[in-house]
């Protein structure tokens, strides 16, 4: 039997580190692999139960290897908006955005979220782009701007129906948790330690992001974990679960090789920048939007149980009409699902396809995405 | 009946010229959900080292290595339905496929039980 394939993030870490709550995973049974230059539970139980479980009840995920970023100074709106395709006009205090880090050929360095605090913004970057994105922000970004790397924090997401029944019992606040609709977020406090928390996710599923002290992480995890609703949940769920809900993920669906609109994240380039322009890579990326892209990321669904893979070639007949950038069996719907790439003529729902897997063809669909609904609470 | 382990943690069954060939519960464990199974057809021709069957899980697909050469005479149809039966059962009713020996030498290679324990200990 061949190895199996890790979750890798293309990556090559010099030392792998641990995160704040590398014993808390290990106390409890995660098989951990190395991710993003970080141990990471993988999984608890399995991946399949875990994904169950976040569809019917609510997971708790540790996503605590993803950046956390405070950009603030003088001029920081106008120095950011020359680096993100973002109205921050109509940004309002404490909703995360979903956002991109372009670079001047229009392709994607990083996804990211940006939220308006009091005096600046608060940036979650993924983990393992984390380190580049500093960096390009510090050449980007004027002087007077300063980019502080809030590391000292830890970040969990608590995701899935029951996850706000099961967060409300042990969150406080000068008002209530259910204040918080879909990308509204707010300051409260967990078991006495101030918690930023947000209503947002990567599952599909209602839920929140909560941002809290490294060093009271273990006691928080332990609390929400107590709760009858949750369960911990491993990345392999994690990934299935935005597999499912149509989400793209950094460094397989979008790289420096794809723009936004190929990705098909036009709503990532806000209305009036998409007329002004005026940030990197905007003269490919607006023409992209007036004359369309040559390629489209498209949701495929496949008949039969055998999934296609990352990285599998995309035939109509005998010409090559795109790649997979994700693909897995979907827990929720019994039959394999992929995300990949496809030449423009051949990206309409319904058109059939067919993926090259070791040799043998198998049949696919361009299906709409989310595969499984979003369940927001709006 | 002897059975005997590969380094990449399929088992062997001989029984005559026949061998029954499938994954350790050592392997299951670390592939996870298994949610299909490719497997070869009857009459399929391998060698020793060939990947006439994949399995594969939620996580990702491996490849299942022949352990002998010789002819395919029968895979486990029990696994179309049933997949995870390679989960709940690896050693026994989870099998993959049957196959006809060409060169009962090429056992002389591969480890018993007591061997192959020893070997996943020390991974």
């Amino acid at each position: 039997m061949s190895d199996v394939e890790t979750l890798d993030d293309g990556a090559e870490p010099i030392e792998t580190l641990t995160l704040p709550l590398d014993a808390w995973h290990r106390a409890r049974g995660g098989r951990m692999v190395e991710f993003a230059g970080y141990w990471m539970p993988v999984q608890y139980e399995g991946i399949l139960a875990e994904h169950l479980w976040t569809r019917d009840s609510a997971g708790l995920f540790d996503v605590s290897h993803m950046g956390q970023l405070f950009v603030s100074g003088e001029g920081v709106e106008s120095a950011l908006e020359a680096v993100l395709p973002i109205d921050l006009a109509t940004l309002k205090p404490f909703g995360p955005r979903y956002s991109l880090l372009t670079d001047d050929s229009g392709g994607i360095l990083d996804d990211l979220m940006v939220t308006r605090w009091s005096s600046g913004f608060y940036l979650v970057v993924n983990g393992a782009t984390k380190w580049d994105d500093i960096a390009h922000l510090r050449e980007n970004l004027p002087d007077e701007v300063t980019i502080t790397h809030l590391d000292d924090s830890a970040l969990l997401a608590l995701q899935g129906p029951k996850a706000f029944a099961a967060l409300e019992r042990v969150v406080t606040g000068e008002y209530p948790l259910s204040a918080l609709t879909f990308m509204k977020g707010g300051q409260f406090k967990i078991a006495g330690v101030d918690a930023w928390i947000s209503r947002s996710g990567y599952t599909g599923e209602d839920g929140f992001e909560i941002a809290i002290p490294a060093e009271r992480a273990a006691e928080i995890a332990d609390l929400i974990c107590a709760q009858p609703e949750v369960k911990p949940i491993g990345l392999g769920a994690r990934d299935s679960l935005r597999l499912e809900a149509g989400l793209p993920l950094y460094g397989h669906d979008l790289s420096p090789e794809t723009s936004p609109i190929e990705a098909d994240l036009l709503f990532g380039i806000n209305k009036r920048r998409r007329s002004e322009g005026g940030f990197l890579g905007a003269e490919r990326i607006l023409r992209e939007i007036a004359e369309g892209a040559p390629r489209k990321r498209v949701g495929l669904a496949l008949d039969g149980r055998q999934a296609a893979r990352e990285g599998a070639d995309i035939y109509v007949g005998n010409q090559k009409v795109g790649v997979l950038t994700s693909g897995g069996f979907s827990p929720t719907l019994n039959h394999p699902i992929a995300m990949a790439y496809v030449d423009t003529a051949h990206a309409a729902p319904d058109t059939a396809l067919e993926i090259d897997v070791r040799g043998k063809r198998l049949p696919a669909r361009v299906v709409p995405m989310p595969f499984v609904p979003h369940r927001y609470h709006r | 009946m002897p059975r005997y382990f590969t380094k990449d943690h399929e088992w062997i069954d001989v029984d005559g010229d026949t061998g029954t060939v499938g994954i350790t519960d050592y392997a299951q464990s670390q592939l996870g959900d298994i949610t299909y199974v490719d497997l070869p057809a009857a009459g399929t021709a391998v060698k020793k080292g060939d990947a006439p069957c994949v399995v594969d899980s939620v996580k990702a697909a491996s490849d299942v290595y022949a352990p002998v050469s010789g002819t395919v005479s029968e895979a486990n149809s029990a696994l179309e339905g049933e997949p995870e039966l390679v989960n709940t059962q690896a050693e026994d009713g989870g099998w993959l496929f049957r196959v006809t020996l060409s060169d009962a030498s090429e056992l002389d290679g591969l480890m018993d039980r007591a061997a192959y324990d020893a070997y996943v200990a020390d991974l």
